[in-house]
């Protein structure tokens, strides 16, 4: 389970600020998913899928409740087999190597309650064999870029829910895994702590690329934080349409939101919706 | 600390009472006793301190069946649940009969046990240690498939192993389970102690329990009470105790 040696270790340090491109990037597309189905007993949840994201992308996934997203989030990270087809993370199209290549970031946060917020973050490094005051190093060089400084030492409980859902997304970063797989990584905030987290997941992206596989119900934040948006249908998933965000990205949520262009794709986006959910 | 000075008065309240009743005569009269047989809490008292180096050798023999008999309980408790936690063949196969196990009133057992184990601590022990056994194991495994799917699934992305699941995220999420199989087991251990020493009765020291047996016969009340007291002091002691390092252990509640 842990023969991921290949993985450069520069990928967890996120050395000085910004010079951090030390990753190797898989050649080719970091994500290939090719006539994939899938099933829960007679239940086809997905049904000849075809997606691909290059290297550094973005891609946000839209559809329905119910109709295989997360599923589909889980295929992709490794912890479950497709019924056919091929789902592909950095070329590597087994279990093992999706699950060695992929991160996964669960819908709720799931820190566990009983450590800090540092060792919560420093989770994967720690199953990696690490020590645990290297670990804390590590990932208190992100605690300080990322807003959380000061925090590091507060039990989950102690924090806000938006505070939760960082800790929860640096986590995913340590892991160093060049693809994530984000499952509506914002559902369970209110409105403001919401939009403020997108900026930040957002600018977080912008510092420190890597390949993303975002699933989201709301349209507006798919759209404003991938560079491609998938609509599927319901279940079970295909591809309605898929759409790219207006170019170039806006610095804000708020700027986003009001441009035209972006509000042009956002109808298309929902049209497409309507249509795949019938 | 407030909440204990309710509780406080209303006990000194009804060992007052008892004393004025009892050193009166009153209370015999009502129970149709001769009034040697219903001592006073201040004779108890009195009974406690002339008998301290009795009732403190007894007690000793008693704390030690129980402390031991619990001590192996949880040792062997937590080792059960952890091995049938990780075989699903194993747990299929024992799961059902530990559940229905409890049930068995274990107190009978304890004479076919004294058959087989002899006059010595080994029976008392066999018996703390049953009884105990069983909610230990029950609630530590229930606890440890308490897991949420979620989180070891996170986990398995997260590198991390069987064992590390084990370690880093199972056992903590059981050990509150486990400290509640260890508290109801902390409160019928000297029922149990007690019990064995009821029915395995020995010359010399056989704890409090061979005490309060003969002192009935001898119907020495007064110390019949002091070896309640002392039992009830060790009881609430050692649950003290356990809840203490409840509060140690699981800070995160």
């Amino acid at each position: 389970m842990r023969q991921d040696t290949n993985m450069p270790t520069e990928a967890v340090q996120f050395g000085a600020a910004d010079a951090s491109p030390s990753r190797v990037d898989p050649p080719g597309a970091a994500v290939s998913i090719r006539g994939l189905y899938h099933a829960y007993g007679d239940l086809n949840t997905i049904e000849r899928l075809d997606l691909e994201v290059p290297p550094h992308g973005v891609l946000g996934l839209v559809g329905p409740s119910g109709c295989g997203k997360s599923t589909l989030l889980e295929l992709l990270s490794g912890l479950q087999e497709p019924a056919r087809g091929e789902i592909a993370v950095a070329g590597d199209s087994t279990a093992q190597g999706r699950l060695a290549h992929c991160a996964y970031m669960p819908q709720r946060d799931l820190l566990l309650p009983w450590l800090t917020a540092i060792d919560n973050a420093a989770l994967a490094l720690r199953n990696r064999g690490l020590g645990r005051a290297e670990a804390r190093r590590r990932a208190g060089v992100l605690f300080q870029r990322f807003g959380l400084a000061g925090f590091e030492r507060s039990r989950p409980a102690e924090l806000s829910g938006g505070m939760r859902q960082r800790v929860a997304f640096l986590r995913t970063l340590l892991a160093g895994k060049p693809v994530l797989a984000l499952d509506e990584p914002f559902a369970s905030l209110d409105a403001i702590t919401r939009a403020e987290m997108q900026d930040w997941l957002a600018a977080a992206l912008r510092s420190d690329p890597r390949t993303v596989v975002l699933v989201s119900h709301d349209v507006e934040e798919a759209l404003y934080l991938s560079d491609r948006v998938a609509v599927l249908s319901a279940r079970p998933a295909k591809v309605v349409t898929e759409l790219s965000a207006p170019e170039p990205r806006a610095a804000s949520r708020d700027e986003a939101v009001t441009d035209p262009e972006f509000v042009a794709v956002r109808e298309r986006a929902m049209t497409a919706l309507h249509e795949g959910a019938r | 600390m407030s909440r204990w000075v309710l509780p406080a008065l209303l006990l000194a309240a009804l060992i007052g009472a008892w004393q004025l009743a009892a050193s009166t005569g009153a209370l015999a009269d009502v129970l149709g006793l001769e009034p040697f047989l219903v001592p006073s809490p201040a004779e108890i008292a009195s009974a406690l301190w002339e008998n301290r180096s009795l009732l403190a050798e007894n007690a000793w023999v008693t704390l030690r069946e129980i402390v031991l008999g619990f001590g192996c309980a949880v040792v062997v408790g937590l080792g059960f649940a952890v091995v049938l936690h990780l075989s699903e063949t194993l747990r299929r196969a024992f799961y059902p009969l530990l559940v229905v196990s409890q049930t068995i009133p274990i107190l009978a057992l304890a004479p076919i046990l004294i058959v087989w184990l002899g006059f010595g601590i080994g029976p008392k022990l066999a018996v703390v240690g049953l009884i105990c056994f069983f909610p230990i194991t029950v609630n530590t495994l229930d606890g440890l498939r308490s897991v949420n799917r979620e989180a070891t699934k996170m986990m398995r992305t997260l590198d991390a192993s069987r064992s590390q699941i084990l370690r880093r995220l199972e056992m903590p999420t059981a050990l509150p389970y486990f400290f509640s199989g260890a508290k109801i087991a902390l409160v019928i251990a000297p029922i149990a102690a007690l019990f064995g020493e009821w029915v395995a009765a020995e010359a010399g020291l056989g704890g409090l329990g061979v005490l309060i047996r003969e002192d009935g016969a001898r119907l020495e009340t007064a110390r019949m009470f002091a070896s309640v007291a002392v039992l009830s002091a060790m009881a609430i002691a050692l649950f003290g105790l356990l809840a203490l390092a409840e509060r140690r252990v699981v800070t995160w509640r």
